[in-house]
């Protein structure tokens, strides 16, 4: 074809061409998610996690949780009867980053909330085996010795209002003073309660 | 969806099919024809002395790749893709799920029917009610009850019959279905260490384990002025309120003395999660029936 000459010979139109070419698969399939009420609107009864269970989450990110655990059920039979409701966009719109996972080692934890009481995922967690004798699971005793000083609790609530998570002024002037002196393990529990109960389905 | 996201999504789609089209088409004829110059095939490229021969694309990889323009055609067609285009066939995950789980709940549809028509009495001496029980007891219990239903620290041992509730079928069924909250308060800022020490040698007796005679003495009117009201006079515990028996050798949490201590020091709190919300009524009917054969031997 004659015109490839012109554009075998032009290395920036080359770029402009190949750029235009892979564009097309982002454009049509994330451009407009970013803007659909389907995926930006928070589902029924959603708020940003309160200090304590930021905190938590943050805990979550820092111990690697997500590298086992899923938060993401999908809309499969099987999924469905094990963990409960699939999971929906609209339960993710606060979520900064999210911790949708991409790998099971251990069970998905999208609907965990209220499904344990707080003792059995203290006990849990100080070491898996005293609870699931066959898990691989590894312990986190120092959660129990490690206490939250809310130094950076508010700060990490206005980072997440700057990328448009709706906090309070009044919810950052009272971050520290909510998360001081909690032990690790109970910020984490928390956070864990409250994950998926908004949205349910009876199996 | 909005008109303009949706004019945006089918735009692009079917431009990027186009153009994809145009490029395989302005690319498969060569410019040189055999017949106008057969010895002198070539592209024109010289580079080094090479030159590059004009040849057509493979006709097999060609074919293939007109048979992929005409599967995203007819994809197209069938299955939301273009935009607020719903497909021909209406097709949705949830959709999909929904006849996934009709399909189960026919399947086992007449079994349950069946388990919910016999009392939880009767129901366990029925193998297939059984082994289901099992597979629901195994997804929805063990992680905390263990799979054999023996409990753990704090964790509640379904197959002996020790009851903190009471054991009957009827009241297995309300435990599953409402949950249970187990709470007693931390006496050690109410009545102080010394009572405590006290009260737990007290325990200690009527359990019949090694105890200090004197503090148990002691301890007996601390028991009777803060504990009987939910343990019972004679610390047989209530199953209204799910206090358990402490004059047996079941410990729910430890019956060491430095766990007494603990206990009473510090209060306990538990709670078994409702299922009502998560289960349907006839997989609680099955799951009572297992658990409650749990504390029997009904071997067939």
């Amino acid at each position: 074809m004659k015109n490839h000459d012109l554009v075998e010979k032009n290395i920036g139109l080359m770029l402009v061409l190949v750029v235009v070419a892979i564009s097309f698969g982002g454009l049509v399939e994330i451009v407009p998610q970013l803007y659909l009420d389907e995926t930006t609107k928070p589902v029924a009864g959603l708020k940003p996690l309160p200090a304590l269970e930021l905190e938590g989450r943050d805990i979550y990110i820092r111990e690697g949780c997500s590298v086992c655990h899923t938060q993401m059920v999908r809309p499969l039979r099987a999924e469905v009867e094990r963990y409960g409701h699939y999971s929906v966009a609209g339960e993710s719109v606060y979520e900064h980053p999210f911790l949708w996972g991409s790998k099971r080692t251990g069970p998905d934890l999208a609907r965990v909330g209220q499904r344990y009481s707080d003792n059995w995922h203290k006990a849990h967690l100080y070491n898996p085996r005293n609870v699931v004798p066959k898990s691989n699971m590894p312990a986190f005793p120092w959660l129990f010795d490690n206490k939250l000083d809310g130094k950076y609790t508010g700060a990490k609530m206005k980072a997440l209002r700057a990328v448009g998570v709706p906090y309070t002024d009044e919810d950052i002037a009272g971050a520290e003073e909510a998360v001081k002196g909690v032990a690790e393990i109970d910020a984490l529990v928390a956070y864990l309660q409250q994950l998926g109960v908004l949205l349910t389905h009876k199996r | 969806m909005s008109v303009f996201w949706n004019v945006w999504i089918i735009g692009l789609t079917l431009i990027c099919l186009a153009l994809v089209l145009w490029v395989l088409l302005a690319n498969r004829k060569v410019a040189v024809r055999d017949d106008q110059d057969p010895e002198n095939r070539t592209t024109g490229h010289v580079y080094d002395g090479i030159e590059e021969y004009d040849n057509p694309l493979p006709l097999w990889w060609f074919k293939l790749f007109i048979l992929t323009m005409v599967f995203s055609a007819i994809y197209l067609i069938l299955y939301p893709g273009l935009g607020s285009f719903k497909g021909i066939w209406g097709w949705t995950s949830a959709n999909e799920l929904k006849a996934d789980q009709d399909r189960g709940r026919e399947q086992y549809a007449e079994s349950y029917e069946r388990f919910m028509a016999m009392p939880i009495e009767e129901l366990v001496h029925d193998q297939s009610a059984m082994k289901m029980g099992l597979r629901l007891f195994a997804n929805n219990c063990a992680v905390c009850h263990g799979a054999d239903g023996g409990g753990n620290f704090g964790i509640p041992n379904l197959t002996d019959n020790d009851w903190l509730y009471g054991g009957s079928p009827e009241t297995i069924q309300t435990t599953i279905t409402h949950g249970r909250g187990g709470n007693m308060p931390a006496w050690g800022p109410l009545l102080g260490e010394e009572k405590v020490s006290q009260v737990s040698h007290f325990v200690r007796q009527i359990s019949g384990q090694e105890h200090d005679a004197d503090l148990a003495l002691a301890g007996k009117a601390v028991f009777t002025q803060n504990c009987v009201a939910c343990h019972g006079a004679d610390g047989k515990g209530s199953k209204d309120v799910g206090a358990p028996n402490l004059t047996d050798s079941t410990w729910l949490y430890s019956g060491s003395l430095e766990g007494i201590t603990h206990s009473v020091r510090n209060g306990l709190a538990n709670k078994m999660p409702a299922q009502k919300d998560l289960l349907r009524q006839e997989k609680i009917h099955v799951l009572a029936a297992y658990v409650y054969s749990l504390s029997f031997d009904y071997g067939e």
